[in-house]
């Protein structure tokens, strides 16, 4: 049976993508960096304060990572938990790896840790920029229960590349925030079928914001993730006018849109309840000529 | 909710080799457990850091049945709780102390 | 010749005469054929309800008469006061709403589930009073002899104008209700979610049916046999191994009853897996009396199953039920037919094996889902976890467990069925499973019930199944054995702790307890990777699209 990335933890995730026995782990569990935001709180506090980083290889390439781990606290930022994200990337620039890897669980924002925590997300995209304009890419692979939100839903987009499998979800206020916000009328954060039209990996490959979805399987992030290594980072300033022109014409094209459904048959899918149940090679082979970008 | 801090100390166990371990997640009905090798003239410590308060003594039987069936010294074993089960706990002490013995240094 | 001292022998008829005119006088020109257009509702039920009367509301663990519960809420409690309900299920705050209302007072029942806090605080306010509480087959046993229904108010898929009605997959109840009321002077009402000239089969014949209402929304019909295997834990995949190697094998169980619940589906899902790589596919777990859980997806697909009857259907099964007929029991509309009675009585008379989990047990074996603060009631549970004294016909599980017994208590051949309760000794919030007292002790007292509401009576259950081990208790000699054995799989719990480990190990040497590796079962096999499927989409997968989960189970 394949190794399932969504069931997966952080640590088996990074032991399952990175080449045997390669990872060095940088603020180990036993270095006990842990939160003190959360002690002062008395609250439990993880070993690793929720995210591991170190080094390893990749198809023999070296590589950086962090990987947050969804089932602490949702995977949610807090300052140690931010700062190790950061010291990942900046090492990133002064150490030039082949790539930084960076699996993606969370929230969002610790709410607990506050404005350590708004400060912690907001240096991470700094930083992803920075590791990017010394020629590192940054690939973010998101394939976790808890998708990636909130401030780091940003930080995601801020990268070179984005793989997502079809469960992965990704977007910026989750689907509760939103319903409790604007009401269940506006959102019903329990259709989950209208939260992954939203939201989930399939909708995100179509606007164009993921660049390669997978099934939800280890190899299949494994293989994506070697190919994004080996394609680099082509980032420049014509690269970047163009990301805005792109978004400028969405807004024209989407902006009256009420579901993913609707955006779907703009984009020439005749019927759209018909992608949710695709497998992934069938909707990536359908999908081509019907993306946004 | 505030943390309950519990220790337990076993003597007179084998001392085992292997490197630091971590299994398990600090997240609702779960915990995480590491296993550091520790010079501890054979025994075992453990340190249970547990959002569940006023189960002492469930802990202390679950840490004594797990002595007894490993034996287990010179170790030093950290766990942070969040409410898990003593069958869950156990199923992460077992596990840990595979992954502890069975990892290679790095 | 009118004999003037004659007796008369038609009062019940002709109180439904006059209902009936008071009805055709208040409906009208609105009232065409059988059928009632929905705003005249409130003055139907006005007409032929009268106080005191007993009335069947149809609401059952899936299908609920719903519009016809809000509209018996807006009668006139003046003129509609008193009555003694019968349900099946309190699912609908309507249904509690009744007593506030001043239009109910009295109920008998079998199930509350999500309404059981609010019923427990009703009770404490003197607001209801319950006459008792049933298990299904108890409570439709007595709609044929001492609580016959003066009017039932039903829910039906559709209707034709002369009343036939179309139940479909979710039939449920609906039978045993108006073959109870029609045949006995009473009025049935039902409310319908289509009205068609033909409906695609009869399953409550016409002149059995008073009224048709058409309902301005469907029916509500609650998933309430979905598990998502993503939330089964490994600890459920070790009780699953042990329940399939330690009972299911040892006794070849090939008829049986699942309970609802994550440990029965995790066996469920290992059945394809785990059974099959031990051989026992064609050996065990041939033919159910269950619902359409769509954790047995896989099992039926690897051909394990042969025949399920179900007590009513499953949101989202309908199109996988109906491309297996073989397995199902479909209609000549291609449709499944349930029918709650005779899958309950199924349950109890022709299984070898019940097994299902609980809130609490006791050191005698009884069991309870019943807190201080929810009167939740039983539902079927006792009528299939109990042994069927009835039953004479033999099989080998049967006669297995018989003999068992009878190395403890002589006595003429005779089978016995097999009763498992199986729980982790743990609840969440580290509530343990295994107390001295059940809290129904609690309960019966506040709630000044005759006896406690004990689900599972101790002397009806054969095996405990915890994440410990097995005790079988048909091979204990004694009272003490049998406490000494329950302790022996209570793990940390109180009662667990309180064990005499000498006893234990003794129990263990004879094999009335049975730890995992007694069993041959290594603990570390049991990880989610032996789940024939780890996800809802697994199971869609599974029916090759057939089945369509509700949209609150997806992550897709």
């Amino acid at each position: 049976m394949t190794r399932s990335y969504y069931e997966s933890n952080a640590r088996a995730r990074i032991d399952a993508l990175l080449d045997a026995d390669s990872f060095h782990e940088w603020l180990p569990a036993d270095a006990r960096v842990t939160s003190p935001h959360l002690a002062t709180l008395e609250l439990p506090a993880a070993f690793d304060d929720g995210v591991v980083i170190g080094r390893g290889s990749i198809a023999g390439k070296q590589i950086f990572i962090a990987a947050q781990e969804g089932g602490f606290m949702g995977g949610a930022v807090g300052e140690v938990h931010g700062a190790k994200i950061v010291g990942v990337l900046e090492r990133a620039v002064r150490d030039h790896p082949a790539a930084v890897l960076l699996l993606l669980e969370t929230g969002g924002v610790r709410l607990q840790e506050a404005n350590a925590g708004l400060i912690a997300v907001s240096e991470v995209m700094r930083a992803i920029l920075s590791a990017r304009a010394a020629g590192v890419p940054v690939i973010v692979a998101i394939g976790g229960q808890y998708g990636c939100f909130g401030g780091m839903g940003i930080a995601a987009r801020c990268a070179s590349t984005i793989i997502m499998s079809e469960e992965g979800r990704l977007g910026l206020s989750g689907p509760e925030v939103i319903e409790t916000a604007r009401g269940v009328e506006e959102y019903d954060a329990r259709d989950r079928a209208l939260v992954w039209r939203t939201v989930g990996g399939k909708h995100r490959y179509l606007l164009g914001e993921c660049d390669v979805i997978v099934p939800d399987s280890m190899a299949a992030f494994q293989q994506a993730i070697i190919a994004s290594i080996n394609n680099g980072d082509a980032w420049t300033l014509a690269a970047l006018e163009q990301e805005h022109e792109i978004l400028s014409e969405r807004v024209q094209r989407f902006g009256k849109c009420k579901d993913g459904r609707d955006i779907w048959r703009e984009l020439g899918w005749a019927e759209p309840d018909a992608i949710a149940m695709l497998d992934n090679d069938e909707f990536v082979k359908a999908a081509q000529g019907r993306r946004a970008k | 909710m505030t943390i309950e801090n519990l220790k337990y100390r076993f003597d007179n166990g084998t001392p085992i080799q292997g490197a630091t371990a971590i299994v398990g997640v600090l997240g609702s009905g779960n915990l995480e457990v590491m296993v550091e090798p520790a010079a501890l003239g054979g025994a075992c410590e453990i340190e249970v850091s547990t959002a569940a308060r006023g189960f002492g003594t469930i802990w202390q039987a679950v840490m004594k049945d797990f002595f007894t069936r490993h034996r287990a010294g010179d170790i030093r074993i950290s766990v942070n709780d969040a409410g898990a089960t003593p069958a869950i706990v156990s199923l992460r002490l077992d596990q840990a102390i595979e992954t502890f013995k069975g990892q290679r240094k790095t | 010749m009118p004999n003037p001292t004659e007796k008369i022998w038609d009062h019940e008829r002709q109180r439904r005469n006059r209902k009936l005119s008071r009805a055709a006088a208040a409906l009208g020109a609105s009232l065409r054929d059988k059928v009632v257009p929905a705003d005249m509702a409130v003055p139907l039920l006005e007409s032929v309800i009268e106080p005191g009367d007993r009335v069947c509301l149809e609401g059952n663990n899936q299908k609920q008469a719903d519009f016809l519960a809000q509209a018996l809420t807006r009668v006139d409690p003046a003129r509609v006061n008193k009555l003694h309900m019968l349900q099946s299920v309190l699912a609908l705050p309507e249904h509690l709403d009744l007593y506030e209302l001043g239009i109910a007072e009295q109920v008998d029942f079998s199930f509350s589930g999500p309404q059981a806090a609010r019923l427990a605080r009703m009770v404490g306010k003197n607001q209801i009073r319950i006459g008792a509480i049933h298990t299904y087959l108890e409570l439709f046993s007595r709609y044929f002899v001492d609580l016959t229904p003066h009017v039932a108010l039903v829910a039906a898929q559709s209707a034709d104008a002369q009343g036939n009605l179309y139940t479909g997959p979710n039939t449920e109840d609906t039978p045993a209700i108006v073959e109870a009321t029609a045949f006995k002077n009473g009025i049935v009402i039902a409310q319908v979610n289509e009205l068609v000239d033909k409906v695609p089969r009869v399953d409550i014949p016409g002149d059995w049916v008073d009224f048709v209402i058409p309902s301005p929304q469907p029916h509500y019909i609650e998933p309430l046999f979905t598990r998502d295997p993503a939330q089964i834990s490994e600890i459920q995949v070790l009780m699953a191994m042990m329940a399939i190697k330690g009972i299911y094998a040892e006794y070849g169980v090939q008829r049986l009853n699942h309970g609802i619940g994550f440990d029965t589906a995790a066996i469920e899902l290992l059945l394809p897996t785990y059974a099959a790589s031990l051989g026992l596919k064609g050996r065990i777990c041939s033919h159910w009396a269950l619902n359409p859980h769509p954790t047995m997806i896989p099992a039926i697909e690897a051909g394990f199953v042969k025949s399920i009857h179900s007590f009513g259907s499953e949101l989202g099964m309908e199109n996988y039920i109906a491309a297996r007929p073989d397995v199902f029991f479909t209609g000549p509309d291609g449709t499944m037919r349930s029918n709650r009675a005779f899958s309950q009585a199924a349950g109890h008379y022709a299984c070898d094996l019940f097994i299902g989990s609980t809130l609490q047990i006791d050191l005698a074996g009884n069991s309870s889902t019943a807190t201080l603060d929810r009167i939740s009631g039983f539902g079927g549970a006792p009528n299939m976890g109990a042994d069927a004294a009835g039953r004479r016909h033999a099989s080998p599980a049967w006669l297995r467990a018989g003999e068992q017994r009878r190395t403890q208590q002589p006595g003429i051949p005779r089978g016995r069925k097999l009763v498992v309760q199986m729980v982790e000794t743990f609840r969440e919030h580290m509530q343990p499973a295994f107390v001295a007292e059940l809290d129904a002790w609690k309960l019966a007292e506040f709630a000044n019930m005759p006896i406690p509401p004990v689900m599972i009576y101790g002397d009806d259950v054969t095996h405990i199944l915890t994440e410990e081990g097995i005790a079988n208790l048909l091979l204990c000699a004694n009272a003490e054995e049998r406490e000494q054995a329950i302790r022996g799989v209570a793990g940390y719990t109180e009662m667990g702790l309180g064990r005499d480990l000498r006893m234990v190990e003794n129990l263990r040497d004879r094999g009335v307890i049975r730890r995992a590796e007694d069993l041959g079962i290594d603990k570390r096999d049991a990880t989610r990777d032996l789940l024939a499927a780890r996800s809802i989409k697994d199971l869609v997968r599974a029916s090759g699209g057939l089945y369509q989960p509700p949209v609150r189970f997806r992550n897709w």
